[in-house]
């Protein structure tokens, strides 16, 4: 049951985006569109989950001094794997990601996982704990993706859903509109919490 | 089993030990991506050729790539596509400082006769919802089976006969600046191949 | 002419914060009030001109002639990890004084996305060493004055009646959402 309850707090009481505030930097930058979202939020899970994984795994083989660095080692590598095999594989969307892959080194939620969760517990609830903390990741993405592209462009994941000719709210896909709709969204949530 | 403790060797073995595996890793990853990734990369780079070329060439336009001087010492590539020996169509690919917020290239697709086939836009940073508009078939279409030497490829404001993207004349402009540069060095590469 | 351009694009028209999203957290963080984001963006200026210098080096006389550059984020965090830990050991023993003003930001940098961010841009653009320098600096200060800007308009934000659910990082997040719009005017400036 305990495994359970680690997957479950990272996808809403502690949600790394709309509560922790954490990985700002690819939530706002990428979020033009809800493919883009996913694709990042799924990337970044990825990484997530084996870096959680082999922290645990290391945690009595790692001297403590030594943590960070050793820790920022197995992120950075998991990361270039991604990035590889997303070349390969997903071109078009590595395009789309751009500079963001590489960053996902420096995104707050892994070395806070790996340094927070994983190099304190075992294995198996690690990588629950970043299963979970991944798709938390994930679903804010997708939703601020998704509210970006229906208001700056009329559509979600690319089907469109207005009118050809329809005027959509193009401030929504420019850099203001992240931060507009992200602060908005972020009250949403507060707001479902306090009404508990 | 006890945490190892922080003395300079462990530490010194540790990150060692850590990097060494780290970096065998990538390099195995690193070499069963590397002919995929550069597959890509290639169908990256050629479809955007292929797009705009007409259909039913049997040469490998992108093996017989030419390089051409413009009158502003840019240098333009152009893909050759041939049915037979004869000169089908070309593939030119043009930039343009002139874009709102800077370069637009595109690559723009000529028959023999001098009319265009087909435009594709590979790089544009323009306004979203106004000039990237331009990547829209909806504008490009009025280019399609027209031949610039009768269809004057200017913004009808500037007295040519484009219709201009809706509030969005500078990146309208800048897209017939590309086409017009294009156009200058499919016809300096028609003169060299037939003389 | 070219610097120029550089400067104005990376300070003004594609303001690394603003428009880029990179270094995002410091920018929530550390913008209370107009002197610690002062502090933060000397910091920032520091680390991001070093960082740059020597990892345009490394790309270009280890990765490429090894031809290793798959290798390139994990050597490029390493080394600006290392470097940040570096600058604070030197400061503190030869500069107490900039120690002072700059030591409790350094360890921040680190994680800061932007330092790396830059880092991989300038290879990306294929810059040369000035040009990266120049590069690095500019979006250095530009970060500095988004970070100075956005400090002022929320220290006022503290004497404002906001809507409970708003309070906090909702209005801060709007609030840099307007600041953005403004920054959007410069669009077309280069």
């Amino acid at each position: 049951m305990s495994y359970f309850k680690d997957f479950k707090r990272g996808i809403l009481k502690e949600n790394p985006v709309f509560v922790m505030l954490l990985g700002m930097c690819p939530t706002l930058g990428v979020t033009t569109g809800a493919e883009n979202g996913l694709g990042m939020g799924l990337a970044t899970a990825f990484v997530l989950v084996l870096s959680n994984i082999f922290v645990s795994l290391m945690k009595n083989i790692i001297p403590d001094k030594v943590r960070i660095p050793a820790f920022i080692v197995i992120i950075a590598s998991f990361v270039t794997m991604v990035d590889l095999l997303m070349s390969a594989y997903l071109p078009a969307l590595h395009a789309k990601l751009g500079i963001f892959i590489p960053l996902i080194v420096v995104n707050c939620v892994i070395l806070g996982r790996a340094e927070g969760f994983a190099s304190k517990n075992n294995p198996l609830s690690s990588m629950m704990d970043g299963i979970g903390m991944g798709l938390g990741f994930t679903l804010a993405l997708t939703l601020l993706g998704s509210v970006r592209e229906l208001l700056g462009s009329g559509a979600i994941f690319s089907h469109s859903l207005v009118a050809e000719n329809a005027r959509t709210m193009l401030l929504f896909i420019m850099p203001p509109g992240a931060f507009l709709a992200l602060g908005f969204l972020i009250a949403a949530v507060n707001r479902l919490k306090g009404a508990k | 089993m006890k945490k190892l403790e922080s003395t300079f060797w462990n530490m010194v073995l540790v990150l060692f030990g850590v990097a060494f595996i780290s970096s065998l890793l990538l390099g195995i990853v690193h070499k069963i991506t590397k002919a995929e990734i550069e597959r890509a990369q290639m169908v990256k780079q050629f479809k955007s050729v292929i797009d705009v070329l007409n259909e039913g060439f049997d040469n490998n336009p992108g093996k017989e790539v030419v390089m051409l001087l413009n009158d502003e010492n840019q240098e333009l590539e152009c893909f050759p596509a041939k049915k037979g020996d004869k000169l089908d169509s070309v593939a030119v690919k043009a930039t343009t400082p002139q874009g709102f917020s800077g370069n637009v290239t595109l690559m723009v697709g000529f028959l023999a006769d001098g009319s265009i086939n087909k435009i594709s836009v590979l790089e544009q940073k323009e306004t979203p919802g106004l000039g990237t508009k331009m990547t829209e078939e909806k504008f490009k279409s009025q280019f399609y089976g027209k031949n610039l030497e009768n269809f004057k490829a200017m913004v009808k404001k500037d007295g040519g006969d484009v219709d201009a993207i809706t509030a969005a004349t500078i990146s309208s402009r800048a897209f017939c600046d590309a086409v017009n540069r294009a156009y200058k060095v499919f016809k300096t590469y028609k003169s060299t191949i037939e003389f | 002419m070219e610097y120029i351009i550089i400067i104005i694009s990376a300070v003004l028209v594609n303001n690394i914060v603003l428009s880029q999203f990179l270094g995002i957290c410091p920018f929530l963080g550390v913008s209370n009030k107009i002197s610690t984001s002062l502090g933060m963006g000397g910091a920032v200026i520091f680390v991001m001109a070093l960082a740059t210098i020597v990892t345009y080096l490394i790309q270009k006389l280890l990765l490429v002639p090894l031809h290793i550059e798959y290798m390139q984020t994990v050597s490029f965090i390493l080394v600006i990890a290392a470097l940040v830990q570096l600058v604070e050991i030197v400061l503190k023993k030869t500069a107490p004084a900039l120690y002072q003003a700059l030591g409790i930001f350094l360890p921040l940098i680190t994680t800061n996305c932007a330092v790396l961010g830059v880092a991989i841009l300038t290879i990306q653009k294929d810059y040369n060493l000035l040009e990266s320098v120049v590069f690095a600096i500019a979006n250095a200060v530009g970060f500095t004055l988004a970070l100075v800007i956005f400090a002022g308009l929320r220290e006022h934000l503290d004497l404002v009646l906001v809507p409970k659910g708003m309070r906090g990082i909702p209005i801060a997040l709007v609030t840099a959402g307007l600041l953005s719009l403004a920054f959007m005017g410069f669009a077309g400036l280069v």
